[in-house]
């Protein structure tokens, strides 16, 4: 760890005890930045966010202040939905803030909604969140009475209602158009785009949708200004960012972390790296949906577009680490059985994808599988990218490709391994395995 | 019991049953000749009033029938399609979509064991397994492989009934249905609750553990 520690914008004294209530909250200076904001002109607050330069912190990392800009403008009904349906395996850092400060996600979507011209808003969260769910309607009922959430907030002509609405246990609900139609009571069945959520989102309607961590840093940005906010970070990266370490680490949990420092100061620094005697093979920088990097890749600076760079992304900021006593055809049927259960069925080539990528694996797994099994795999890969309504499919791809390509020696190794258990022939003397190794097929 | 997956590949349990061409489709049913518990009525009444469109309230609507009845049974459903007004079969589509709606009678009890990768990186299919075996010959208590639950810092981890606890090791197991059986706090020394932020620098000074362990939440009546 170098010696500056990193600036505390969303964990400061994030422990103390009854930060989940408003009185403490307020006394440590919270709604402060909502009354600032609500004395400004929406205009103002709109540009603050965009001179923050801050990116969605959910797992696109779009430039937050443009979104809002591509609401229309006119007094029709508006919407703002935060997304808190945090289901991307390996992310946990949405629930540390929903559970801890709640309060700073609802002064954040006050600011945001004001921003907007939304007058109504959601918090669609998953329903496994049950503790958090209640911490955040217990806060809501707070900020209500306190005159933060209702008509004409605080004399400033601004209205809201907020509403924290339960999932039930979907993946898919936390891909925005999913989550609307969930929202709307419906399967979470994704919608085509466009028309954009921002045009046609919600009822119909101009819709903003916005991750935890973003709108809980939106009072930060109002309190220190967008430009100030700018600096920390690197250039297109800008500000903290909550990283939730997982797997093979001595301290996996939740750190805040500037944008731009190696990957391997997060790793081993903060998270300790893996146990005595062990060494990473592979790691998720983005969640599971993220391409696998290797133990060659942990110099990389982690920000949206060093991991870009490395044909990889920093998605929704969930590291996970596997050591070298893991098989990687168990994490490839992990990752490949996961998607398959969420995979809503919408769209064949996410649906039959990733439950075809799965028996192959099974395949690999029971010794009936020979070399040609990774090409055919890697070109199913291929057809389901970029060829779904939404990118649950890709979010399978990416990783299943990548894993076949930086560990392809290791696959083969399985293949033949699980075929001699068997009782098979080496595949290169089997028919199959002799026309692919040929060529032919 | 094994987790439940489906071997096509989608979320649709039941696609392989023939459809009953006998019945007519069941309309919206007739508030005269439907009995809604009184208190379910107003907890769906409330959740339609929070929304511009009153189907927003299907996902806490079942939720609060299924608190009631065990399940989304067809009585359940018919009771919530009934204030919502809206078709049973419209609903029956919502419910089974959803991993945490019941489209099966239930245990009043539910433990989900995360499965997913950060967690079984640390042991958790064994611990799944444990956890169902010993749980098999109890009715009241449904233990399910989970997919994340968004706690890889405790992994491997379990939410029972809501409640969050890790790290789990297999010598846990017993404890844990113990505490679930005599419905008292689970485990409350490995509730998450309670589980500081990893971030060293996060806190300026030395905070006690404050977070009270939370109350049970049962299901069922």
């Amino acid at each position: 760890m170098s010696d500056a520690v990193a600036p505390m914008l969303l964990l400061t004294d994030i422990d103390e005890p009854g930060l989940n209530t408003r009185e403490v909250y307020e006394r440590r200076g919270g709604y402060e930045s909502m009354r600032t904001a609500l004395k400004m002109t929406p205009e103002d607050v709109l540009a603050q966010l965009e001179a923050s330069q801050l990116r969605g912190r959910g797992g696109a990392g779009f430039a937050m202040g443009t979104k809002i800009s591509f609401l229309p403008k006119g007094a029709i009904d508006k919407y703002l939905v935060c997304n808190a349906d945090e289901s991307e395996p390996g992310t946990f850092k949405d629930r540390e803030l929903m559970q801890k400060t709640p309060h700073t996600l609802i002064e954040g979507i006050v600011i945001a909604s004001y921003a907007a011209g939304a007058s109504r808003s959601f918090i669609y969260i998953r329903g496994e969140y049950v503790q958090q769910a209640d911490a955040l309607d217990a806060a809501l009922a707070e900020a209500r009475a306190a005159g933060y959430i209702g008509e004409d907030i605080l004399g400033s002509g601004h209205s809201l209602t907020l509403v924290v609405h339960r999932g039930a246990g979907a993946y898919i609900c936390g891909e925005e158009t999913g989550l609307l139609d969930s929202l709307e009571g419906k399967r979470g069945n994704p919608r085509l785009k466009p028309p954009f959520p921002a045009n046609q989102g919600l009822y119909q309607g101009p819709t903003l949708i916005n991750n935890v961590e973003t709108l809980s840093t939106v009072p930060t940005i109002i309190r220190i200004g967008g430009e100030e906010y700018a600096k920390i970070g690197v250039e297109r990266s800008t500000g903290t960012k909550l990283v939730s370490v997982s797997g093979h680490v001595r301290r996996p949990g939740n750190y805040e972390i500037e944008l731009g420092i190696p990957a391997r100061e997060i790793i081993y620094g903060l998270a300790g790296g893996p146990a005595e005697g062990r060494s990473v093979k592979c790691w998720f920088p983005g969640g599971s949906s993220s391409p696998v990097l290797t133990a060659d890749d942990l110099d990389i600076n982690y920000d949206f577009d060093s991991l870009a760079k490395a044909r990889t992304m920093l998605g929704s900021g969930a590291i996970i680490v596997v050591d070298d006593s893991t098989p990687i055809l168990d994490v490839a049927l992990k990752v490949a059985k996961f998607y398959r259960h969420e995979s809503c069925g919408k769209c064949t080539p996410c649906r039959e994808g990733t439950n075809w990528t799965v028996k192959m694996l099974e395949r690999i797994e029971i010794g009936e599988a020979t070399p040609m099994d990774l090409e055919i795999m890697a070109s199913v890969q291929e057809h389901i990218m970029g060829n779904c309504l939404c990118v649950l499919g890709d979010a399978m791809a990416m990783p299943i490709s990548s894993l076949i390509s930086k560990f392809r020696g290791e696959f083969e190794q399985h293949i033949e391994a699980a075929r001699e258990r068997r009782g098979l022939a080496p595949s290169a003397v089997d028919g199959d395995g002799a026309l692919a190794a040929q060529g032919a097929i | 019991m094994s987790v439940r997956r489906y071997a096509h590949g989608s979320r649709v349990p039941g696609w392989d049953r023939p459809a009953d061409l006998e019945k007519d489709p069941a309309l919206i049913p007739d508030p005269e000749s439907t009995d809604v518990p009184p208190a379910l009525r107003e907890e769906i009444e409330a959740h339609m009033a929070n929304y511009p469109d009153r189907r927003s309230a299907a996902l806490p609507a079942l939720e609060a029938a299924q608190r009631v009845h065990g399940w989304c049974s067809p009585e359940a459903l018919e009771q919530v399609a009934c204030v919502m007004r809206v078709t049973p079969a419209y609903l029956d589509s919502v419910a089974t979509f959803y991993d945490m709606l019941e489209n099966s009678p239930a245990g009043r009890h539910s433990v989900y064991v995360c499965t997913n990768i950060s967690c079984s990186l640390r042991g958790a299919d064994e611990l799944c397994d444990e956890m169902m075996r010993a749980a098999e010959a109890d009715p009241d208590i449904d233990v399910r492989g989970f997919e994340c639950l968004g706690a890889c810092d405790i992994a491997p981890m379990a939410s029972v009934d809501g409640i969050y606890v890790g790290p789990l090791e297999l010598s846990d197991v017993p404890t844990l249905l113990e505490d679930v059986r005599a419905e008292r706090p689970v485990l409350p020394d490995k509730q998450l609750g309670r589980m500081l932020v990893a971030d060293p620098h996060a806190n300026s000074r030395e905070y006690p553990l404050h977070a009270p362990a939370p109350a049970q939440k049962g299901r069922g009546a």
